[in-house]
């Protein structure tokens, strides 16, 4: 694992977020460890995108710090600390699939030569090897997301950042795509801060799941999620990992410690709107 | 098949109305300086082919380089004013304006500006016709920025031109196909029209006001059908263009 356990991806203290009268994010405080997948959860206007835009700084908190692998978020944005992936995939129709890949190591000036094998590096790991010369709009919306996926993870980032990723898909597709994730940030080693609506999803992915409240949104409960680890560790082997992983993935999704942190999250979520 | 079941009814349009102007002027007895019939016409055209060729090189080259610079300077212009809003104040009410002039009407001040022995007269005049759409297509296409690509380019740290080079304007590009195909044939409409007004006597529209005034008047519709021509060719030459753009995107 190259995420460096030990090492602190985000570290948040003291935030807060208001937009003009309006109070989004109030007294936060959260770490995410190297290689930790933390999920925020909550109603609409808890605010959990905005701590996730404050993160990437697309947003400038109001008062508070935001630490980014050690760096101010404005430095690690500009560094490219982070990979990020939104609801929409927002691929650029006019480019190929693996022009799409590139763009994020065009953009920080590494050489053709170099992009092109990353980016082939990257469609191999998200099984779109056979669609590197092709446009977006030939992909489903499942497949787009997945070069979304590879876009953010092209300058092999510690952290990233994913706002709703699966929140447009059907849920045979998202069930698939988070086994997926889980298997790319397995060989990836990379930590995960992951915005979602949905309960179940923040109980497989995560090693922890925030709960949030809104009006001011603020941090209600932390709870552990059941993130399967042993597959990801198999993956770099010579084993098939996409295999392994969803078959772990479906291990859980059936296990007494899911249910747990469901209900878990659904109580936090109940007393936090109450 | 279907391509000519949607061609032949036009033609065949085409053909009757010929007929029909030459059964008229012939029956009715037209005078040539009212209506020159068809056949006349065709006369003219067999007879002056040489001259309406290398007169249809003179103004097809004038609209061309117009064109070609208009667009040029009406895509630079459109990206400077996306780019900056002091520019954007600045340039945009004189290019609306610009379109509000009869742009033609400056011909004569050019030429007496530039002299009648050269073609800039003419090449400054459909640059100016052409400048007016393809700014205004382009800078149309370029405020068209997908929020999410913004804030990806945002959270990529890269730089204005950066987000020009690959975002604002490959996602323009299918308004500025749009402003060149509606600036092709206005570009042949104003280079024939500028020769109206004096200067060289090389092109279209000089021959069609010498020959008229000379009362050719079969001469001048030859003249005047062979622009017809020219404008189509530019007309088509444009819609092409922007097929082929928008094919090669999807």
């Amino acid at each position: 694992m190259t995420g460096g356990a030990g090492t602190t991806a985000v570290r948040l203290s003291g935030l807060d977020k208001a937009f003009g009268p309006v109070e989004a994010l109030s007294g936060i405080d959260l770490e995410v460890a190297g290689g930790e997948f933390v999920s925020l959860i909550g109603p609409s206007g808890c605010g959990k995108s905005t701590l996730l835009r404050v993160v990437a700084d697309l947003e400038k908190p109001t008062a508070g710090t935001v630490e980014v692998g050690g760096k101010t978020a404005e430095r690690a944005r500009l560094d490219q600390d982070y990979g990020i992936a939104f609801q929409q995939a927002g691929l650029l129709e006019w480019r190929t699939v693996a022009e799409n890949v590139e763009l994020p190591l065009q953009v920080h000036g590494v050489a053709r030569a170099e992009r092109r094998k990353r980016a082939g590096e990257l469609l191999e790991l998200v099984g779109l090897a056979d669609f590197a010369g092709s446009r977006p709009g030939q992909l489903s919306g499942g497949m787009q997301q997945r070069v979304a996926i590879a876009r953010a993870l092209a300058p092999s980032p510690k952290l990233l950042l994913m706002d709703e990723p699966f929140g447009a898909l059907d849920e045979m597709t998202r069930e698939r795509m988070q086994a997926e994730l889980l298997r790319i940030i397995g060989e990836t080693g990379a930590a995960v801060l992951f915005v979602t609506h949905s309960i179940p999803e923040a109980a497989v992915l995560s090693d922890r799941v925030v709960v949030m409240s809104a009006r001011p949104g603020r941090i209600t409960d932390v709870i552990d999620g059941c993130r399967p680890r042993g597959g990801a560790a198999l993956a770099g082997q010579g084993v098939d990992g996409a295999e392994v992983v969803a078959d772990e993935v479906d291990d859980v999704r059936e296990s007494t410690a899911f249910f747990a942190s469901i209900t878990a999250v659904r109580e936090a979520l109940r007393k936090g709107h109450g | 098949m279907t391509s000519l079941l949607r061609v032949w009814p036009p033609i065949a349009l085409g053909v009757l109305g010929l007929v029909l102007w030459e059964l008229v002027v012939r029956l009715a007895g037209v005078p040539a300086f009212l209506l020159p019939a068809p056949s006349a016409i065709g006369a003219a055209i067999g007879q002056q082919f040489p001259v309406l060729l290398s007169t249809a090189g003179v103004t097809g080259a004038n609209s061309l380089v117009g064109l070609v610079a208009g667009f040029l300077l009406g895509v630079v212009l459109a990206l400077l004013a996306a780019w900056s809003r002091l520019l954007r104040e600045l340039t945009t009410p004189v290019v609306l304006a610009a379109s509000a002039v009869p742009i033609v009407a400056l011909a004569p001040v050019f030429t007496t500006m530039f002299g009648s022995t050269t073609e800039l007269p003419r090449r400054l005049v459909v640059t100016i016709v052409v400048l007016v759409p393809v700014f205004v297509s382009t800078a149309r296409g370029l405020r068209q920025v997908a929020p999410v690509h913004d804030e990806l380019m945002t959270a990529l740290a890269a730089s204005p031109w950066q987000r020009a080079r690959f975002v604002r304007l490959p996602g323009a590009v299918p308004h500025i196909m749009t402003g060149l195909r509606l600036a092709a044939p206005a570009a042949v409409i104003a280079a024939v029209v500028a020769e109206y007004f004096g200067g060289l006597q090389n092109g279209l529209g000089s021959r069609v006001s010498s020959a008229a005034a000379n009362t050719a008047y079969a001469r001048a519709w030859a003249f005047v059908a062979a622009s017809i021509v020219l404008g189509l060719l530019f007309h088509l030459a444009g819609l092409l263009a922007e097929r082929l753009v928008s094919r090669g995107r999807t």
